[in-house]
């Protein structure tokens, strides 16, 4: 090949620094891809930080009421839901309070559901990233997914605030919380990249998915306990990886009783359902650039 | 060798057609076709590979790149070069071959990828920065310099909705040219912006390759690709037709771009425009002899279409591409007159000998582009007498001459 440019040599003698020889890079369609590359993602983390910072900024911009929009909203509808299942209909509530009780189901499940469908549509509405510049694409269904972090952090600490106002002291076994919160956010994760990554191929998905979750609400105990469940149908009913969650909440914010065999079926379903995702994901990662 | 920092063997990639042009499959397609396959006893989850649907964007390309050299990928829309680029940034994944690449690697495909309109200036700087690969103490300790080198000081805190496009696209670039990977990959940025801020992108281009960094740039600049590169891939129809010095290249490439420009007008497919009015001919010419430097010329266009009036754009491009002057019909002048056709007269030729060629475009009264054909002719301008004087080529000083006097000492 003749590429004896003159100024080439120069160029070379120029050069000082050496070849960071480490930094070594194999484009080949028939290498072998891990599940999840966790070393690279680690290295793209700040780009983890900016997309879920621009989204969380983005999200209350030129609002009036800002950041208290997260909790105007579970507050409304633990209001609502007081009223109608709580009172008219009076549904048991384990012998917390009802809004209490109700509000323990909606935090988690409103970051379950919110984390769910922003991942869903998060590959779609970033494909000017996916087109043109190259990092971990599980990155972009990560930050949204992050970026739902803050309001549930806003409905938790609401959360304590009306356990306060209702006069009840969190009980010890408020430690585990964060134990739970994890494998939420482990089935959200498993969920949320399946379905950003069927979204690039079938945007039928994207009409799917908000209706389906609404429909997955009543079949988790949010405005009702888990007792309420025959106990012939709570292993089908607990595969539900949210069923599980909420009721290892409600135990460990009110000390409601809790049945392990449903929250223990959940947490099983929840990391089934993270190593689902990430395999559909990273087995469909490499044709999102052409297909979105 | 062990200076070889990008090794590519045999890269090959394949659209399937159906894909890329009819955006995306949706649900019922797949369930509908499963249905027939199962119905015609054809594997249902099995990928169709018969070749009929699928379309080559680079087949079978073999280069190597050593570190510190500039190389330009130049040919026509569609030869395959973005994919080539793409290809190597890791956005598009190969449907067979191999490349290594050793160093970092940072791509410049499209600029402002990833801004966010609501977020300001500052925050899009960050933001974008940490997309392009850069910490953020780099960031931090680069942004004086990119506010600098993009002038937009004054709207730093601005949400860049608010910003003109030009402002937009400065800041973009100027946050691009920061990145200091060792291997930087460019894709035709460096037509972004007015004649200023190109300037300041070219500069930037060269003082990268002055510090030894391998760069890889497409572009149709061919003066800018022959200014910054000592080397050149000549791709067409997805394979690697030269490999060699860039100005071999460039001159081979724009050979083969002059060659179709004898071609009819009329049958001629590469334009674009709504297609009303069609340029169908065009004719270089001097009543008197041949077309020379300093002699009468005339172009002369043909214009097919229902009759009335239209705006007539002429550009004269030299030999690398680069504008040289153009003709507008609807600046006026008391001498223009009225025909049947669009014709520029032109009393002394003032551009130096040499091989030119003329982009033509037609602007409809309700300002839609009615027809623009790039190359749609060539001409040869000998060496002739501009106002008693000898005007003969000089390649790179300049492609014009101006009647002119001087006064010199004894």
């Amino acid at each position: 090949m003749g590429r004896q440019g003159s100024r080439d040599s120069i160029i070379v003698s120029v050069r000082t620094d050496p070849l960071p020889a480490t930094v070594e890079t194999v484009i080949d369609p028939s290498r072998k891809r891990r599940l999840i590359d966790l070393s690279e993602l680690w290295r793209y983390r700040e780009v983890v930080f900016f997309l879920a910072w621009r989204d969380f900024k983005v999200k209350y911009r030129q609002t009036y009421l800002g950041v208290l929009w997260a909790m105007l909203q579970p507050l409304v509808a633990m209001s609502v839901f007081s009223v109608f299942f709580g009172r008219l209909v009076g549904i048991s509530s384990n012998g917390a309070p009802y809004p209490l009780f109700v509000l323990c189901g909606l935090v988690p499940w409103n970051f379950f559901s919110r984390a769910v469908g922003s991942m869903t549509g998060s590959l779609v509405n970033n494909q000017e990233l996916v087109k043109r510049v190259y990092f971990p694409r599980l990155i972009i269904p990560m930050s949204a997914m992050a970026a739902c972090l803050t309001d549930m952090i806003v409905g938790f600490a609401l959360l304590f605030a009306a356990l306060l106002a209702f006069g009840t002291w969190p009980v010890p076994q408020v430690l585990f919380l964060p134990l739970f919160v994890l494998v939420m956010a482990a089935s959200a994760t498993g969920l949320g990249v399946a379905l950003s990554a069927i979204n690039v191929r079938f945007r039928d998905v994207g009409y799917l998915v908000p209706f389906s979750l609404q429909i997955v609400l009543f079949m988790t105990p949010v405005v009702y306990p888990g007792s309420l469940v025959p106990h012939f149908w709570r292993p089908l009913y607990s595969m539900n990886p949210m069923v599980g969650i909420v009721e290892a909440v409600r135990w460990s914010v009110l000390g409601t009783p809790a049945d392990w065999v449903m929250i223990s079926i959940s947490i099983l379903s929840s990391l089934a359902l993270l190593v689902a995702g990430l395999a559909i994901f990273s087995k469909s990662e490499r044709a999102f650039p052409d297909l979105i | 060798m062990t200076d070889t920092v990008i090794q590519a063997t045999n890269l090959s990639k394949a659209y399937r057609l159906g894909v890329a042009n009819n955006s995306f499959p949706t649900l019922r397609d797949t369930l509908a076709s499963g249905a027939r396959r199962i119905l015609h006893r054809q594997p249902v989850l099995g990928r169709r590979n018969n070749g009929d649907d699928q379309f080559w964007a680079l087949r079978d390309v073999s280069f190597e790149v050593r570190a510190g050299e500039v190389l330009a990928v130049i040919g026509p829309n569609g030869a395959g070069k973005s994919t080539i680029l793409k290809i190597l940034a890791q956005i598009v994944e190969p449907t067979s071959g191999r490349a290594t690449i050793r160093g970092r690697l940072g791509a410049l495909l499209e600029v402002g990828t990833g801004f966010h309109a609501e977020l300001t200036g500052r925050e899009n700087i960050y933001l974008n920065g940490a997309i392009l690969g850069m910490r953020r103490a780099e960031i931090r300790s680069k942004l004086d310099e990119i506010v600098d080198f993009s002038g937009v000081e004054p709207f730093l805190d601005t949400p860049v909705k608010r910003y003109s496009s030009g402002m937009y696209l400065r800041l973009a670039f100027a946050i691009a040219a920061h990145v200091d990977p060792d291997i930087l990959v460019v894709d035709e940025i460096l037509a972004v912006g007015d004649a200023a801020f190109q300037k300041k992108c070219i500069a930037k281009a060269e003082s990268v390759a002055e510090t030894g960094r391998t760069v890889l740039i497409a572009s149709h600049q061919m003066s800018v690709l022959q200014r910054l590169c000592n080397r050149a891939i000549l791709l067409d129809g997805g394979t690697i037709l030269a490999d060699g010095p860039t100005g071999d290249l460039v001159r081979n490439y724009l050979q083969t771009q002059e060659a179709q420009a004898s071609t009819d007008l009329s049958t001629r497919t590469t334009r674009t425009g709504r297609g009303r009015l069609r340029v169908v001919g065009i004719e270089v010419f001097n009543k008197k002899g041949p077309v020379a430097s300093g002699q009468p010329a005339v172009f002369r266009l043909q214009v097919d279409g229902p009759r009335e009036a239209a705006q007539c754009l002429v550009t004269i491009i030299d030999d690398l591409g680069d504008p040289v002057t153009s003709f507008d019909s609807l600046e006026h002048s008391l001498h223009d007159r009225q025909g049947d056709d669009y014709t520029v007269d032109v009393e002394s030729l003032m551009l130096r000998p040499g091989c030119y060629r003329i982009d033509v475009a037609l602007v409809a009264d309700d300002r839609v582009v009615e027809d623009h054909v790039e190359t749609a002719a060539m001409f040869d301008v000998m060496p002739g007498l501009l106002d008693d004087r000898p005007v003969t080529a000089q390649p790179g000083f300049g492609n014009v001459s101006f009647p002119h006097r001087w006064k010199v000492r004894r």
